[in-house]
């Protein structure tokens, strides 16, 4: 046999029996190290369980800590006993008890046989990999690590910082050039060899012993000094979270490992059955000598990296609940918010609606009486209510729901100074708002309604004072939205521009030029209204200027008809 | 509270426990303790508030059940909390204990083929106590007292429907909690006093310990930390989902008992409104409801997480 195994046990310990009996099985000889805070009584009876196995020796238990020496140590002893005893063997892996055969040993020893010279070992420098666990990287190398991360986190922490405020630095031992990488590894004779043998290993040792989690950088920085050929990748499928901490396999990754093609995976959780009673299994076309091919594990892990640590934007949820002030885009997708244009024209909703031919054209959301839904129904998609309170109650996330929902479309709802006016933070400071507002349109309403005059006035001021504060956000240096805001008698002379840029962004798209004009609703005599106002003492300032005469209304409609032959 | 039937002697070391309350629940039962049984609860400890049904007969018989009974009020106990929290102190103490009502059903990413002990042993290595589950209420299509249901069913057959977002969640400062309302009562029954809705938000699974406590129903808990089950700023945790299978054709007749109780609620005048809305046996379905297909399902909805769970 050309392959030995050393087999690092922690827990399981049945597992890793099973483990190593397969790799026995198979002709392997296996050196295995059991930590020593594995209770005398529990050994004893493992030792035991495995005492039918020749090819099965042991060593003298080492305590191990995360991230500590140790594990390093009794990886060295173990390997100078196999390669002492064992001088036929050209490979040496080094698996855990928690591992798991995937395809049977003697396709792995096809494997490294067609490789003799190749040591597989996942390996590189701080500078290629973002490897940052616990915020170090480069520092794992320079600083001194006396305290235990897991239990003494906070002096850990804390002594770190000390370092790197005095500006502490140990120095790399010439000649050594730190690499990181997974600690299950596949090494040479040869490589090996010459790591346990060098004349400087005491110095480098020594150097290591204060290093932050060594078994992840010891053997990956000396395979540089004395490698030959290396592949940097591991042989044994395993995964890491956000934190460093290994994925575990279950019985439903069933069809994943099989597709993998990888020899070995950890790790395992204990109760798998299923995995157990399947593997190792021949992979399907053995006489390919199939390599290694994680890509389909390493996308499915990904994914949940990923959920991690982006998220799903613009989603509240009772797992993830993003402070909504302070994230830039804090809904899932651009959203258009419209005011005055449908105070403007009739029906600038159907109008829109057609001429956008794609997204959800609502009325206004959050008026008074109810939420206007683009369907006019009661119950929109996803189970949201039109009743008014129910929506005031948390008018941030009808919103933030009303686009989670209907993310598949761009949403533009009517707005104005007569609706729930909460929301106006949130939506100023959202990314993926495109806000236009033609102030001052409320007028229009009130115009139209001939109402008791002295009523028209103070609801005119009161409109005003609200949509004055809303435009004071909408212009504060917090705001991120896109916003464009006009007043009436800028807009009414010139609408069909901002018309285009509201279709292009609603449909998502560049337009071709717009052919229909929505139809304006007759302001002939709003100069006049506007005048009485200002003679009553309100002032209408929103609105821009008007000619004061009764013509500007006639002068409006004439101006309909350009607009439609540019 | 007296003891019917004690059998915690059985309890071994690492046992997942099942703590609920009940009243009349001989119905749902059956299909309860199938559910979560198969997902890996060992022992279940009942406290019986008086039913009438065969409730306690039945629950006296089943071999993985411990069960004590009380005649009391249900709201004075803090909603059978005092009860279960003795009950949790003294046997619940280092085991990982799921609290739920008979009508609650606890899911999770993968509940199909990862059972509990597996998620409990993932959450011990993850240094996380608690687990957070939303619940999701389910409804017929068709007035809720013309369901059919027989015990030992999939309640969730008859009841297939649910509201997949209109959920609203906001923090709570006291208790540090993410405070979650929505769903069908919500919608329909709650719109002109939103502030009394049901809450949505519970931390039904604890590695329990002697000095925790449930406050309100298992929506809130003591210490603080145990809430923490929600990632913040911008991260997904793992999370679950409790299927409510309230609205099955019994809730009109319950509701019935309930005006006359008038013991369920925090606030029994608000809650007499929604009994008597219920009595007259409504149809909760629309056109855009959700019909229930798994737990895939509510991950791509957004309503629970994989979290960083492979």
């Amino acid at each position: 046999m050309s392959l030995g195994v050393i087999v690092l046990a922690h827990t399981a310990l049945q597992r890793a029996e099973q483990a190593i009996r397969q790799w026995a099985d198979a002709g392997c000889p296996v050196v295995v190290h059991v930590d020593r805070k594995v209770d005398q009584h529990e050994y004893a009876a493992f030792v035991d369980a495995l005492s039918d196995l020749d090819r099965v020796k042991f060593i003298r238990r080492h305590r191990c800590d995360w991230g500590g020496w140790e594990l390093v140590a009794a990886t060295q002893k173990a390997a100078t006993k196999l390669l002492d005893n064992h001088p036929e063997l050209r490979h040496i892996y080094l698996a855990s008890g928690a591992c798991l055969l995937l395809r049977p040993v003697a396709e792995l020893c096809t494997y490294l046989n067609a490789r003799p010279e190749t040591d597989f070992i996942e390996s590189s420098t701080t500078e290629d990999v973002p490897w940052t666990v616990g915020g170090l990287d480069e520092e794992r190398f320079t600083l001194r690590f006396p305290f235990s991360w897991r239990r003494h986190r906070r002096i850990f922490d804390l002594y770190v910082k000390l370092q790197q405020l005095i500006g502490f630095k140990r120095r790399i031992p010439t000649g050594l050039v730190p690499h990181m990488g997974s600690q299950w590894w596949c090494l040479t004779r040869r490589t090996l060899n010459a790591i346990l043998t060098d004349p400087k290993r005491p110095t480098y040792d020594r150097y290591f012993r204060k290093v932050w989690i060594p078994d992840e950088s010891y053997f990956q920085t000396m395979a540089r000094l004395h490698s030959t050929k290396i592949e940097s990748r591991s042989l044994t499928l395993s995964k890491f979270d956000f934190q460093g901490k290994p994925h575990v396999f279950y019985n439903d990754h069933k069809a994943l490992l099989r597709r993998s093609a990888c020899f070995v995976a950890r790790k395992i959780w204990p109760r798998a059955d299923e995995l157990y009673d399947t593997f190792p299994l021949p992979y399907d076309k053995p006489e390919d000598h199939v390599t290694p091919n994680p890509s389909s594990v390493d996308r499915v892990f990904a994914n949940a990296v990923d959920r991690r640590t982006l998220g799903r934007p613009g989603l509240y949820m009772q797992s993830r609940f993003p402070t909504i002030d302070r994230e830039n885009a804090v809904t899932a997708g651009p959203y258009s918010v419209l005011q005055g244009f449908a105070e403007v024209f009739d029906d600038f909703e159907g109008w829109l609606t057609k001429a956008t031919g794609g997204g959800d054209v609502h009325g206004h959301l959050f008026a008074p009486d109810r939420a206007h839904f683009t369907d006019g129904s009661p119950v929109y998609v996803g189970g949201m209510s039109d009743h008014p309170t129910l929506r005031d109650y948390n008018a941030k996330m009808f919103l933030t729901n009303l686009i989670w929902n209907n993310r598949a479309k761009h949403q533009a709802f009517q707005f104005g100074p007569m609706d729930t006016q909460t929301i106006n933070w949130m939506v100023a400071k959202d990314t993926n708002a495109r806000i236009s507002v033609v102030s001052g349109a409320w007028i229009i309403s009130l115009f139209l309604a001939r109402e008791e005059f002295s009523d028209v006035r103070k609801e005119a001021a009161r409109l005003q004072q609200i949509e004055h504060k809303q435009l004071k956000i909408l212009r504060s240096p917090f705001t991120k939205a896109r916003v464009r805001v006009m007043t009436l008698a800028e807009f009414v002379r010139s609408p069909m521009e901002t018309l285009q840029i509201i279709v292009d962004e609603v449909s998502e798209q560049p337009h071709p030029r717009l052919a229909e004009a929505p139809s304006m609703v007759k302001l002939d005599g709003l100069g006049a209204f506007l005048q009485d106002l200002r003679n009553q003492g309100m002032h209408p300032f929103l609105t821009g200027e008007f000619a004061e005469d009764t013509d500007t209304g006639t002068s409006l409609q004439t101006q309909q008809k350009p607009y439609l032959v540019r | 509270m007296h003891t019917v039937q004690n059998r915690t002697a059985t309890i071994r070391k690492g046992a997942i426990l099942g703590f609920s309350c009940v009243r009349n629940e001989v119905i749902r039962l059956p299909y309860f303790m199938q559910h979560h049984r198969d997902l890996g609860v060992d022992h279940f400890l009942f406290v019986d508030n008086g039913s009438d049904d065969g409730t306690a007969d039945y629950l006296a018989d089943q071999p993985d059940v411990s069960l004590w009974r009380t005649d009391h009020s249900y709201r004075l106990s803090r909603f059978g909390m005092d009860w279960l929290g003795w009950l949790q102190m003294k046997y619940g103490h280092g085991h990982w204990c799921l609290t739920v009502d008979a009508d609650e059903l606890l899911i999770y990413p993968q509940h199909d083929t990862r059972k509990l002990p597996t998620l409990t042993a993932w959450l011990d290595d993850q240094g996380r106590q608690s687990f957070g589950a939303l619940m999701i209420e389910l409804y017929p299509r068709g007035p809720v007292g013309q369901t059919t249901y027989q015990p030992g069913k999939d309640p969730v057959a008859a009841l297939p429907f649910f509201d997949p977002d209109n959920y609203r969640n906001i923090w709570h400062p006291i208790f540090r909690n993410l405070w979650i309302q929505g769903g069908v009562r919500d919608r329909v029954f709650f719109g002109p006093d939103p502030a009394r809705a049901p809450t949505l938000n519970k931390t039904p699974l604890i590695k329990w310990d002697r000095r925790y406590a449930y406050v309100s129903s298992t929506h809130q808990v003591l210490p603080r930390h145990l809430h923490d089950v929600f990632g913040t700023p911008q991260y997904d945790r793992m999370s679950g989902a409790l299927l409510h299978t309230k609205f099955l054709d019994i809730v009109v007749e319950k509701s019935k008992e309930e005006q006359i109780r008038q013991q369920h609620f925090e606030n029994s005048v608000v809650y007499a409104e929604y009994h008597k809305a219920l009595t007259k046996n409504p149809d909760l379905w629309y056109a855009g409801s959700s019909q229930y297909e798994g737990w895939r399902q509510l991950v791509d909805l957004g309503l629970m997480s994989k979290g960083t769970w492979g």
